[in-house]
């Protein structure tokens, strides 16, 4: 039996044997261990991949990776200066476009939704729909991306070009930052909201003081990960114009001219084309294997960055 | 007197109110406002006339009249449900937080009505501190806890004078020499006890006029409990305090007024909401009560 029944064991030695029998909840210990498999399933899953890619990308990752990193694109796998730079700088600039755009809006536009708005039905439509750009297929983004910002604003943007990549993912990860940002907001103890406003504060005083603060963990880390999404996205780049194939120029990461060139390159887009490309010339599967580190161990570092400060924000919450 | 009243109309309105002849220029307030026929020169903190207090459609509290006088304590007590807390809300409009929360009735603080659309919440609450349930000390460290008013309010500017409002308050709550060596430590080490005294400290640092206390031992032990009603006893000199509580025998113990509340059921609505049966000195409310719901709530026998 699961548990041991006490009721009608009224005598003590009843009572002890029946409290020491120690039965096994059995169908507790299944659903115990059926979670672990689950855990271990997708790690499991993760691991081959993760050993998959590195096995793959073996020779290039030790055999010369400074030369990969600043390396560029060329026709065939065997040149040695085979690599991904110019990718590299794209993903970089992409993801300032995130953080710069994507984190401010969507902060603020938590805040408002948590604090200020109405809660009517308008404030509800527009939580709704929040809701459901989150699960927009990032394609309709590219076409979005592609008719805005490439051919509407081409004066602003130099038209398929970094700026439009990096304004187009920025708009995909806002619904994420804006969700993410407003369960941090509404996590924050209305007992220090009412102690803030207790003492005289504003309710800017209070958002600045109290809320914000609380929810910065929270805000971080969900801001992060939805960049961590955003820079591993290939599809809208390829309709904003990442050109499959020979870039011109291979710009620096602070040449500021070529955000707004034609044509960029991505961490993604580089491995796609790198993995078309070895049905021709099999040694740019190692290629694409190295790629996909990099961008895994840029993803990593993104992450840890968003851990750290997180921890910090933690701490200083007390 | 009414310069007093005049003063703080005019601090608490966002725009000069416009001139309204007193009814009784040069008149004793709190002559002017005794509801009882003992003699009574106590100042009339809060009055209160018929007030209503409505979440959306729904009546929590019908009709409510007493008055608030300076320097003493006032307690609320009654059973769960009954409207207590949601007065004591009113006092220093932090109802208005709550969405569908409003009023109707007089309630005027000073002689100035509390719910004038002229009159600033934000002021309010600066004046009539609160101290909640639980102890919601923030987030920072000791120090930045009872700094944290008088910065928003910009009462301290200088680091000096900051120091100084901290340390009064801290000593005025009994609780600086526990913390004094700790004062960057974060807050939320400190026991419940020493929280909730610090909340107090924190409530008092921005100088209030009344200190609102909504079941401020209801979550500590009974040690920590004496004290902070032996600190009340304390600083009503210098505050006036409404206390709501569940314990009777702390409002017999601290108070010098009684407002009991209890929950009545209205036929029409068949909704529960509050009503104030019975408000008079404490010793007469616990001794000698004039309605029998009264009598039965103070003896045990119900609630």
């Amino acid at each position: 039996m699961a548990k041991a029944r006490l009721v009608g064991d009224r005598t003590s030695t009843m009572m002890v044997q029946a409290m020491e029998r120690r039965s096994t909840d059995v169908r507790g210990r299944v659903f115990q261990v059926s979670l672990f498999v689950t855990l271990l399933l997708s790690l499991f899953i993760l691991g081959v991949l993760v050993v998959d890619v590195v096995m793959d990308g073996w020779g290039i990752i030790t055999g010369r990776p400074g030369g990969f990193l600043s390396g560029t694109i060329r026709s065939r796998s065997i040149d040695p200066k085979l690599g991904v730079h110019q990718a590299l700088v794209g993903t970089f600039w992409i993801a300032v476009f995130v953080a710069v755009l994507a984190f401010p809006i969507g902060i603020g536009a938590a805040v408002w939704l948590e604090e200020y708005a109405p809660k009517n039905r308008f404030a509800r439509f527009v939580e709704l729909n929040i809701r459901n750009l989150a699960g927009v297929p990032s394609i309709v983004y590219g076409l979005l991306g592609l008719f805005l910002f490439v051919e509407r604003l081409e004066g602003i943007t130099g038209g398929k070009s970094i700026a439009s990549a990096g304004v187009t993912l920025a708009i995909l990860v806002l619904p994420i930052v804006i969700i993410t940002a407003q369960e941090a907001i509404r996590a924050v103890p209305q007992g220090l909201k009412e102690g803030a406003y207790g003492v005289g504060a504003t309710k800017w005083d209070m958002i600045r003081s109290q809320v914000l603060p609380y929810a910065a963990p929270g805000i971080l880390t969900g801001t992060l990960l939805s960049m961590s999404r955003g820079i591993g996205e290939a599809a809208p780049l390829l309709l904003v114009g990442a050109v499959s194939g020979r870039l011109g120029s291979d710009a620096g990461f602070f040449d500021f001219g070529a955000i707004t060139e034609q044509g960029f390159m991505a961490m993604p887009i580089i491995i796609v084309e790198w993995v078309q490309e070895s049905g021709r010339d099999p040694g740019f599967a190692e290629a694409a294997a190295a790629a996909i580190v990099v961008l895994l161990v840029f993803v990593i570092l993104m992450n840890a960055t968003a851990i750290l400060l997180r921890n910090y924000f933690e701490n200083k919450r007390g | 007197m009414e310069a007093i009243a005049e003063k703080l109309r005019t601090d608490l309105m966002e725009k000069p109110a416009p001139v309204v002849a007193p009814p009784t220029v040069g008149l004793d307030l709190g002559q002017q406002a005794q509801p009882d026929a003992a003699a009574h020169t106590a100042e009339v903190v809060f009055e209160v006339e018929n007030l209503d207090v409505y979440y959306g459609s729904f009546r929590a509290v019908q009709s409510a009249t007493f008055t608030v006088y300076e320097h003493e304590i006032t307690a609320m007590i009654g059973p769960s449900g009954c409207g207590k807390t949601s007065v004591l809300r009113c006092f220093n409009r932090m109802n208005d937080l709550i969405a569908g929360a409003r009023v109707e009735g007089r309630l005027d603080f000073r002689n100035v009505p509390l719910y004038d659309a002229r009159v600033d919440p934000v002021e309010v609450r600066r004046r009539i501190g609160m101290v909640f349930q639980k102890p919601n000390p923030f987030p920072k460290s000791i120090y930045d806890n009872i700094a944290f008013g008088p910065r928003v309010i910009g009462m301290a500017k200088r680091k000096t004078d900051l120091d100084d409002v901290v340390e009064r308050s801290l000593k005025r709550a009994a609780l600086w020499d526990e913390v004094k060596d700790r004062l960057k430590d974060s807050a939320l080490g400190l026991s419940g006890g020493q929280q909730q005294r610090l909340c107090i400290a924190r409530a008092i640092a921005v100088d209030p006029d009344v200190l609102l206390m909504d079941e401020p031992c209801s979550a500590l032990d009974p040690i920590a409990t004496t004290r902070i009603e032996d600190l009340m006893q304390e600083i009503k000199n210098d505050y006036t305090i409404v206390i709501v509580t569940h314990n009777m025998q702390q409002a017999a113990r601290i108070s010098d007024r009684t407002a009991f509340f209890t929950a009545q059921m209205n036929s029409e609505t068949d909704q529960r909401s509050g009503l104030l049966v019975e408000y008079d000195r404490t010793e007469i409310i616990f001794s000698n009560p004039s309605d029998e719901r009264t009598e039965n709530y103070v003896t045990g026998r119900f609630g």
